[in-house]
């Protein structure tokens, strides 16, 4: 057990869930609701300046043993510049309710983070700013990184229809610069 | 009598400012590298608010690779940042070794070592290229893509791909290097600093370059940190924080390289912190070449590594044949590994480019997250021209050195 983990049991108790090391790097588990005190906490006081990572996943389905059973984790890779150490947050999401408390005011950097996990797994940020779709587009329907949304979806996006659409418009013209006669707004 | 015009002067704050002025700069604007898209709100020239608009590009790649097997996912990894293909290829296979317990031979992480700074080198020399023609300096792109053409020609004579190379492998990499690459490259070392203080002659105290670089775009160093910045970006920023010293992979720790910091932390401290990395990056390689009789007839890839061949594809006609995916493959050997989770980030030449990788003990990752050092930077982008005019943005893209296709990936 590293010196951080003792640290963090000591101080927050009840809120570190679990621990446990995976390939040599330290993993501690987080209730989401001391989140963002501990990450305060090991931004402030121990030193990690550096989020390197913020992603979610999603375990439906997942055979091997995990310390929680929650559907939806998200997955904090904190660094220390002055100690070179790697820590490893595991904050569980419940499948029902999907919400974590927001980093964005400790770690600037982790405002596209989480708007790309909102975007990708459906998992809500409470108390972030700017909380939209990032990688998709505004009107997508459903979450593609969760396990259960299909990789080849039988129906197309309605966009594309919009999208046709407006190119069956616009071929009327003539794009070399001169239009077509009796075009909409030609002659 | 002319009725008398009466011009108000429109500006942020005053009572008959109503609305901003909006623009969208991209997806096809030239200067943007690649579909990056920035709607802005101007106040005359300066800019009010920016957002970035990303995803133009997003081909899916995590979902993708969560239904292949791990080494057909590495062919991916090619598609994040095309411009240094081979430094994903080798922070992917790093991830996967780490998870596999597999020890790579020492002869394969030299010529790892030796792509990943070619890579660098290439990729460098294509920022330096497009960053001063955005600025106004035509010259230098040219000779820029010159000696860009002979490192993509190395890398045709190593693995026969030019850009997508693919040629690190789970375990090692794919070939041995012949004499002939081993000469190429020595003459190319030899050859190169020279060209390095030629560009520096074009551009280095360049009237019209200071005056676009030096002051724009300045970065303290705690915000830098604090904004995730990593690489060139960040140690122009005066933070020496270097993967490759830090958390040494592959042969980085058997050679002797500096890691140039800036002061400033404005445009012109970034350039001089890439042009820097270009002298060191030639040093690697030249250190590297020189280790490599010493491992002369060793084998290339690791004894465990998991079988190089693709599975042999077996046509089966499916019973109600769908319209898109046709055929079936069937009957593939892939290797199991382990369950597990590993962060394994290494120093592309964008940033730090990390891999999260879960695994479920069977053939194929249960989550592969890619943590690309570009969508980072351009989440900086409305932080770093607050109250910069539009000019400067073409500066602030160019000296992040982002790359859309592994921002969106």
């Amino acid at each position: 057990m590293s010196e951080v983990v003792g640290k963090l049991k000591e101080r927050f108790g009840g809120a570190v869930l679990a621990e446990e090391v995976s390939c040599g790097q330290q993993v501690v588990f987080i209730a989401r609701e001391a989140l963002p005190e501990v990450v305060h906490f090991l931004h402030e006081e121990m030193d990690f300046k550096h989020l390197a990572d913020l992603c979610g996943v999603d375990y439906q389905g997942y055979k091997p043993k995990r310390p929680v059973s929650e559907r939806f984790e998200v997955v904090y890779n904190l660094y220390s510049l002055s100690r070179r150490e790697l820590l490893r947050l595991r904050v569980p999401v419940p499948e029902e309710d999907p919400w974590v408390p927001t980093v964005t005011p400790i770690f600037r950097v982790a405002n596209w983070f989480e708007r790309e996990c909102y975007d990708l797994l459906g998992i809500r940020f409470e108390g972030h700013p700017d909380l939209r779709r990032l990688l998709m587009p505004e009107d997508w329907k459903g979450h593609p990184l969760r396990k259960d949304y299909p990789l080849e979806p039988e129906e197309e996006w309605p966009g594309y229809e919009k999208l046709r659409e407006k190119a069956r418009e616009l071929s009327r013209f003539e794009w070399g610069g001169r239009r077509v006669r009796g075009g909409e707004h030609g002659a | 009598m002319a009725p008398k015009v009466e011009i108000v002067q429109r500006q942020f704050g005053h009572p008959e400012w109503e609305e901003p002025f909006v623009v969208n700069m991209g997806p096809q604007h030239p200067s943007t590298h690649g579909v990056l898209r920035l709607y802005l709100e101007l106040d005359g020239e300066s800019v009010v608010r920016c957002d970035p608009r990303i995803g133009y590009l997003h081909r899916g790649l995590e979902k993708l690779s969560e239904n292949l097997t791990y080494t057909q996912a590495m062919v991916l990894t090619d598609r994040l940042d095309y411009i240094s293909s081979a430094a994903n290829n080798v922070g992917y296979c790093l991830a996967v070794e780490k998870l596999m317990g597999l020890e790579v031979p020492r002869r394969a992480r030299l010529l790892r070592t030796i792509v990943c700074e070619m890579a660098r080198i290439s990729s460098h020399l294509l920022w330096l290229a497009t960053h001063a023609l955005d600025i106004g300096a035509m010259t230098v792109f040219l000779y820029c893509f010159r000696d860009r053409e002979w490192l993509l020609d190395i890398y045709e004579k190593i693995c026969g791909a030019r850009l997508t190379v693919s040629y690190a492998r789970v375990g090692g990499v794919r070939l041995d290097f012949t004499q002939e690459i081993v000469d190429e490259l020595y003459r190319f070392t030899e050859e190169f600093p020279g060209r390095i203080t030629d560009y520096e002659t074009l551009i280095d105290i360049n009237r019209i370059w200071l005056k676009r670089t030096k002051g724009i775009a300045v970065v303290p160093p705690e915000k830098a940190l604090n904004m995730g910045l990593t690489g060139p970006s960040l140690r122009g920023s005066g933070i020496p924080y270097d993967v490759r010293k830090f958390k040494p992979y592959d042969a980085y720790d058997e050679v002797e390289f500096e890691v140039p910091v800036g002061k400033n932390g404005d445009t012109y401290d970034r350039y001089r912190v890439r042009m820097e990395e270009l002298r060191q990056a030639n040093r690697i390689i030249r250190q590297c070449l020189d280790k490599l009789p010493e491992t002369e007839g060793e084998p290339v890839i690791a004894e465990g590594a998991p079988d190089l061949l693709m599975p042999e594809k077996k046509k089966v006609p499916e019973a109600a044949p769908h319209p898109k995916r046709g055929f079936l493959i069937k009957g593939a050997e892939v290797p199991v590994v382990p369950p597990g989770e590993v962060y394994v980030s290494i120093e592309a030449p964008k940033g730090e480019l990390g891999y999260y990788i879960v695994s479920d003990g069977s053939g194929k990752p249960w989550r592969v997250r890619v943590r690309a050092p570009s969508f980072v930077h351009i989440s900086a982008i409305p932080e770093m021209i607050k109250g910069h005019m539009v000019a400067d943005i073409i500066a602030v893209i160019g000296t992040l050195d982002v790359v859309l296709g592994e921002c969106d990936r």
